[in-house]
């Protein structure tokens, strides 16, 4: 029936990474942080601003994701599947030094690299862009409703706010150009399933036991 | 049953330090944000090459506008319309705003989002002359300012319309001024949040009550001085 009867792929050859759930949490996150950046952008650089104008709404859009961003991982949290994987990214074992030491060699050798299901840079890449996201939202909470709290504040929230937006916007620069370096690490995420030999090859230590 | 390597559930829990550690910095740096400010605008205001410009906070203009497009006026199709409780009402072209008396003002540029433009040239009419040139009638309270992009608007009281640091402007930074900076004409009300020094400008109304403008509408204060207004403790431009 189907094109690729020609050509099976052996069942076990698949290994399930990510749950429907999670990868919805993904999508979200992604899209709310692509509008994000996308406003703050033109709220930001002058040759854009010229471009688009219409400032008010430019702003209001920007606030309405911003307020949305976290959404996605707090509805996540109902699902097992991605709790579990939360709290596989927050334990570091001593694999995930060597992994580190070797990143900062620049050292891309397999065997000095050890990973479970996630590597020490996705480690570190998730809960830094957790606590960002989280101090955005505050400062940019502090810039829009400025009788919230002592008035000084919003010029320093605004400092912060643009600093850490510049910082956010060359890590997730980074985040972007890892992925479309790695095509299955994208498939995983598009449909869940990733094949044993990548598997083993980027996440030796990764213990599998579901199969899709 | 345990499906995972031990280091992989009970491994170090250096994610939530980072995380914690992140969100720490951050209100770390909301609270060394002025004394950073401050040492940054010290940089960007002796750099030569301008590059700190194109950094956040690092000094220059920054464009706004709250419309989807302006159109181009240039000194054939620019006017410029004085009216409401006037006894001469009249439309100035640009040529006739450029031979009336010009002043200079050498001041800082101070915007209610954060930056700071130090010394920046204005040059044009005294708004106070063009009021006294269409004789302001009597019961008029406040002037009402429109703009050719359709949308933006502003407003003084009468007391500091008349201020001499209040010019309609027609030169900025020694230079005519641009589609981008708000030419040909635009206001410039030196003592205030530069919200106020409205673009594009295309007409003076006198009426009997402030009409609050565009950003005023949106929360912003009407008196806008610098340094007193909008919760903010700036130095005063003027």
């Amino acid at each position: 029936m189907s094109l690729r009867a020609d050509t099976p792929a052996p069942p076990a050859a698949r290994i399930r990474r990510f749950s429907r759930a999670e990868r919805w949490v993904h999508r979200t996150t992604a899209a709310l942080m692509g509008v994000c950046v996308a406003t703050a952008a033109v709220l930001y650089i002058p040759q854009l601003a010229v471009l688009v104008g219409r400032r008010a709404l430019v702003v209001r859009v920007h606030e309405c994701a911003g307020l949305a961003l976290p959404v996605p991982v707090l509805l996540g949290l109902a699902s097992r599947a991605f709790r579990a994987d939360l709290r596989f990214l927050n334990r570091f074992g001593p694999h995930d030094k060597v992994w580190l030491r070797a990143a900062l060699r620049r050292d891309r050798r397999r065997q000095v690299r050890p990973a479970g299901k996630f590597n020490a840079g996705q480690k570190i890449y998730a809960a830094w862009i957790a606590g960002a996201t989280l101090v955005m939202l505050g400062t940019g909470l502090l810039m829009w409703f400025t009788h919230l709290a002592p008035l000084v504040w919003r010029t320093s929230a605004t400092f912060v706010h643009d600093w850490l937006a510049l910082t956010i916007a060359v890590v997730l620069a980074g985040h972007i150009g890892m992925a479309l370096g790695d095509p299955e690490a994208r498939e995983g995420l598009r449909t869940g399933t990733v094949s044993q030999e990548w598997a083993k090859r980027q996440h030796p230590l990764w213990r599998t036991r579901q199969r899709p | 049953m345990n499906p995972e390597p031990p280091e992989e559930r009970d491994g170090t829990p250096v994610g939530r330090r980072v995380f914690l550690g992140t969100l720490g910095l951050g209100a770390l740096g909301v609270l060394a944000a002025p004394t950073l400010q401050r040492a940054l605008e010290g940089v960007a205001g002796k750099d030569p090459t301008g590059l700190t410009g194109l950094l956040p906070n690092g000094g220059g203009f920054r464009y706004y506008s709250v419309a989807a497009s302006v159109p181009d006026k240039n000194a054939t199709d620019y006017r410029l319309t004085v009216g409401g409780l006037v006894d001469r009402p009249r439309a100035y072209t640009l040529a006739e705003l450029r031979a009336l008396p010009q002043t200079r003002l050498v001041k800082d540029v101070q915007c209610v989002t954060g930056w700071r433009v130090p010394g920046t040239p204005f040059e044009g009419v005294r708004l106070a002359d063009l009021l006294d040139a269409a004789g302001v009638r009597r019961g008029a309270k406040a002037i009402r300012f429109t703009c050719f992009d359709g949308t933006y608007s502003e407003s003084l009281t009468l007391d500091q319309a008349r201020r001499p640091d209040v010019l309609v402007a027609l030169r900025m930074q020694n230079k005519d001024i641009g589609h981008d900076h708000g030419g040909p004409v635009r206001l410039y009300v030196a003592p205030m949040y530069f919200y106020k020094s409205a673009k594009w400008l295309s007409g003076i109304a006198v009426t009997d009550r402030v009409e609050p403008g565009y950003w005023e509408n949106l929360g912003y204060d009407v008196d806008a001085w610098v340094g007193r207004s909008n919760g903010r403790t700036d130095e005063p431009t003027s």
